[in-house]
């Protein structure tokens, strides 16, 4: 029952005194009512905005937060008001529902802000009046679509591929996305002038050469240069189709590949070349050869792979199949109408060309197009008369469908745009980013130099520390003034990461610090490497910069008694590692630790044994954290094992 | 062409409401009743001013205009008692022996019964009840000495307030009152049970067996009543 009838419900109760005379039997007793009679003003401040409402009011939804019990958990004794620390001009709208019982969705504001707010206060959207509720369904459905689409950019195609696909993927993957390696580029190309040299050819073919000698008419250029242009089709015809057995092999799910538009349209592009290969050069059958070659006009679909408009434009038709089909019977039914009165019409005309009613289909369609070819014309006044309403409502019928399918091609082609404008932001937002935590990192490096922790500082064997200070005394100014400004989260937050450290006996680092150890350390220290704190491009470019890439993880495995290049390729394959679970979510809120230190090394993916290397150190500063329990205690293995003669020992861990 | 000549029709039809419409338009907006001060309402009434407060709040919040008519009226009575549709509810109305707390499915009609409580309430018979109508009645109804409460239903039986109640209002009501229970009840409503009812009614107010029910034949037969006296009572808190 809506809550305002609640109101009128002791008005009904006590009109039943009028029932007392004609009950035989007494009355039951009414149910007691313990709660207090009086009303009582509601103080509700939200963030500085106080509302004042009557308790009854508040109490008519009592399976919301304002109407149950919940609401005294904001209640703040000092002040005697309910304080909450949300956005006030939303709580209007909310209080208003309690008040008039209707939600209304307002237009200005954000449908998940809005929702979220809902969702606080425990009211459910579906009770959005009638008047807000398309309004609201519409918006939501929007965004919806909106963020699916946003989330499948993101994660499709433009990310690199996880190191371990297998060739097939790989090559899906390259017809896919054509640009994302060159050798899918170039066979991007190649298809594409394939099919329009095809597409030429074909049409070049019945263009009138001059005849060969002795000969009077002209020949079609196909037939003089038969040779020729059979042999042209033939190459065309071997692309495309070990184009198509590519992609075929290459799809992940091969019938719905099969049941695709363009595998289609590939196959009915190839297929009257090898009909025509099959079939004998027989009279009667080579009739039907000839309405083959005209398939041969669909390989210009061909180019829709290669072409976005073409794409859009067929998604446009698609979705407006609805609007084409109602044109299409509307006209259907107009040409009907016309045909006959226009046949009735002339009938009695000598010499008439309307000879039957389909023979005035032609008619009716050519003016109601407005083409008005003149090969049939009415004589009679009648059909001079309808003759002109034909073409007056043709140009009625058409015109009503056609805003609907521009709008739809509007909003796809702006959909387009948007994707590939938001493709191409993406980019900056993530240097953006990863600026920003690297800034995180430096500043907890920075406290660390400032509290003389660390263990670079305590042993520092190549000097390599002093020249670091060098870098930093040139903006101690900026660095002085971050000292001052940390907050106590952040004090906090760095001690956290410190005990991590002493836990794990190992230390954070950042990029600048990584990429010198590796420099100092390939020039002639059989060290152990690390990856450091840097974000995935970082470490990406460090590898590249002082330790050369190893194509595959798998060339890169090696034992733990080797060179210099073992740790180099054991650090790649920790790079690897680290890009390849970065998909992980990080496990600590510490944003330090969301892209670096990505030698998660979840067991989950692989399989982990530990190698140990024992190797004097400049200490290595190897960040695992979310380490899973199985390589934890190795340290303690490795501290039990071996004389500590250096101060930290150091853990590869590698896969095999 | 289809298309024109339904865009030609479409024009004619626009043309007619529109005159309508700004007469609607003017009546609405005359219509907005204010109801005396609350001093007054309090003089003639047996509520506090707290009490009236309230039930203006509510009435207000219902009725903005300051006005409920019938229809408004009916629809508000028939959320009670449900008008179509299947809907359970325990029921504890005891219009007939058999029918003590009994689950039953309630395909009701409250639209004629409310329709007399309307006329009830509607002292001054013009078609709306006002906010001093309906605080004066609910005073009657909840605050009132037993004679002034029965007086109130001895008026709402008397449908054609001419001072006498016979038959065939008697019966109507009674019907009507039978509807709010609808269709689908148990025991069935089999014969004609409102009719021995009212005969039962008759037997018992009737002193004088004249066909009619006068005011003090009811007033004077309620207080033999022994059930109906303990009854009231228990009306009394229900504000």
């Amino acid at each position: 029952m809506a809550a305002g009838v609640a109101t009128w419900l002791p008005f009904a109760r006590a009109a039943a005194v009028g029932w007392l005379p004609l009950a035989k039997k007494t009355m039951p007793k009414p149910p007691v009512d313990n709660s207090s009679r009086s009303d009582e003003i509601l103080y509700v401040n939200v963030s500085g905005v106080r509302f004042q409402t009557w308790k009854n009011t508040l109490d008519r939804y009592p399976d919301t937060l304002l109407g149950s019990s919940e609401k005294e958990f904001f209640f703040n004794e000092e002040t005697q008001e309910y304080f909450f620390d949300r956005d006030p001009e939303m709580f209007r709208h909310i209080l208003n529902f309690y008040r008039t019982g209707k939600l209304h969705y307002p237009r200005y504001e954000c449908i998940q802000a809005f929702d979220e707010e809902l969702a606080f206060y425990g009211i459910v959207p579906e009770i959005i009046g009638d008047c807000c509720m398309e309004e609201y369904r519409d918006r939501k459905k929007e965004n919806q679509e909106r963020l699916a689409e946003d989330s499948e950019a993101n994660e499709g195609t433009d990310a690199p591929l996880p190191p371990d696909s297998t060739s097939r993927e790989r090559l899906w993957r390259a017809f896919e996305n054509p640009h994302t390696s060159t050798m899918a580029l170039v066979f991007y190309y190649v298809t594409g002038f394939f099919i329009a040299v095809s597409v030429i050819a074909n049409v070049v073919e019945t263009v009138p050469c001059r005849p060969p000698k002795g000969s009077v008419k002209d020949l079609p250029c196909g037939e003089k240069y038969q040779l020729a242009f059979f042999c042209m089709d033939t190459a065309c015809v071997l692309i495309f189709t070990f184009e198509y057995l590519m992609r075929l092999f290459a799809a992940p799910s091969r019938c719905k590949f099969m049941r695709s538009v363009m595998s289609v349209i590939d196959v009915v592009a190839i297929m009257p070349y090898y009909i025509g290969l099959v079939m004998p050069e027989n009279e009667d059958v080579s009739g039907a050869f000839v309405t083959l070659r005209v398939f041969r006009v669909f390989r210009i679909f061909k180019f829709s792979r290669h072409s976005q408009g073409l794409r859009i434009l067929g998604y446009t038709l698609k979705s407006c199949a609805s609007e084409l089909g109602f044109l299409l019977f509307s006209l259907t039914m107009a040409i009907i109408i016309f045909a006959t009165v226009m046949f009735y019409a002339e009938k009695g005309t000598k010499g008439s060309t309307f000879t039957s009613i389909p023979a005035s289909f032609w008619y009716t369609i050519v003016t109601m197009t407005t083409l008005g070819y003149g090969d049939m014309v009415p004589n009679t006044i009648a059909g001079k008369i309808f003759g002109s309403i034909c073409s007056l409502s043709g140009v009625l019928v058409i015109a009503l469908p056609v805003p609907v399918i521009v709008s739809n091609f509007s909003r796809i082609y702006h959909q387009n745009q948007r994707a590939d404008k938001m493709r191409a932001q993406q980019k900056v937002r993530l240097a953006r980013i990863r600026m920003a935590k690297k800034g995180t990192t430096n500043a907890f490096l920075q406290y660390k130099e400032d509290r003389g922790l660390g263990l670079l500082r305590e042993s520092d064997s190549s000097g390599f520390l002093r020249k670091r200070r060098k870098h930093s005394d040139r903006d101690s100014d900026s660095t002085a003034l971050c000292v001052k400004n940390r907050s106590a989260f952040e004090h906090q937050h760095h001690h956290l990461l410190h005990c991590l450290e002493k836990t794990t006996n190992h230390e954070f680092t950042d990029e600048g610090t990584y990429s010198e150890l590796c420099m100092t350390d390939s020039v002639g220290f059989r060290t152990s490497r690390s990856t450091s704190l840097s974000s995935q491009q970082g470490a990406q470019n460090n590898s590249t910069g002082c330790c050369p890439r190893r194509a595959r993880r798998r060339a890169a495995i090696r034992l733990a008694n080797s060179t210099v290049s073992v740790s180099r390729g054991s650090v790649q394959e920790l790079d690897t590692l680290h890009l390849k679970t970065t998909s992980i979510p990080a496990q600590t809120r510490s944003s330090l630790n969301a892209q670096g230190v990505n030698l998660k090394l979840n067991c989950g993916e692989q399989d982990f044994s530990a190698a140990i290397i024992s190797i004097p150190t400049p200490p290595a500063n190897t960040p695992d954290e979310s380490l899973p329990p199985s390589p934890v205690p190795i340290p303690g293995i490795l501290r039990n094992t071996r004389a500590t003669t250096f101060t930290h020992e150091t853990v590869k861990i590698s896969s095999l | 062409m289809g298309a024109v000549v339904g865009t030609l029709t479409m024009q004619t039809k626009q043309r007619r409401p529109s005159r309508d419409k700004t007469e609607d338009e003017l009546e609405m907006t005359t219509v907005c009743h204010r109801p005396e001060g609350l001093d007054q309402l309090e003089a003639q009434t047996n509520f506090t001013k707290q009490e009236l407060q309230i039930l203006y709040r509510g009435f207000k919040n219902e009725c903005p205009s300051g006005v409920v008519n019938e229809e408004t009226f009916k629809h508000i009575y028939a959320q009670f008692f449900p008008h179509g549709g299947r809907f359970y509810f325990l029921c504890n109305f005891l219009l007939n022996d058999l029918f003590v707390n009994r689950l039953i499915a309630v395909v009701a009609d409250a639209s004629t019964y409310a329709h007399y409580l309307f006329n009830a309430f509607d002292t001054t018979n013009n078609g709306s009840i006002k906010f001093k109508d309906f605080v004066m009645g609910l005073s009657t109804l909840l605050r009132g000495t037993l004679r002034e409460k029965l007086e109130w239903t001895f008026h709402l039986y008397d449908i054609n307030r001419d001072g006498y109640i016979n038959r065939e209002e008697m019966t109507e009501i009674v019907r009507a009152i039978y509807d709010m229970m609808g269709k689908y009840t148990y025991p069935a409503i089999k014969g004609d049970v409102p009719q021995q009812h009212v005969d039962a009614f008759f037997q018992k107010m009737d002193k004088n067996k004249d066909g009619v029910v006068t005011l003090e034949e009811f007033v004077v037969a309620c207080q033999e009543d022994e059930t109906m006296m303990r009854s009231m009572q228990l009306f009394e808190n229900v504000m």
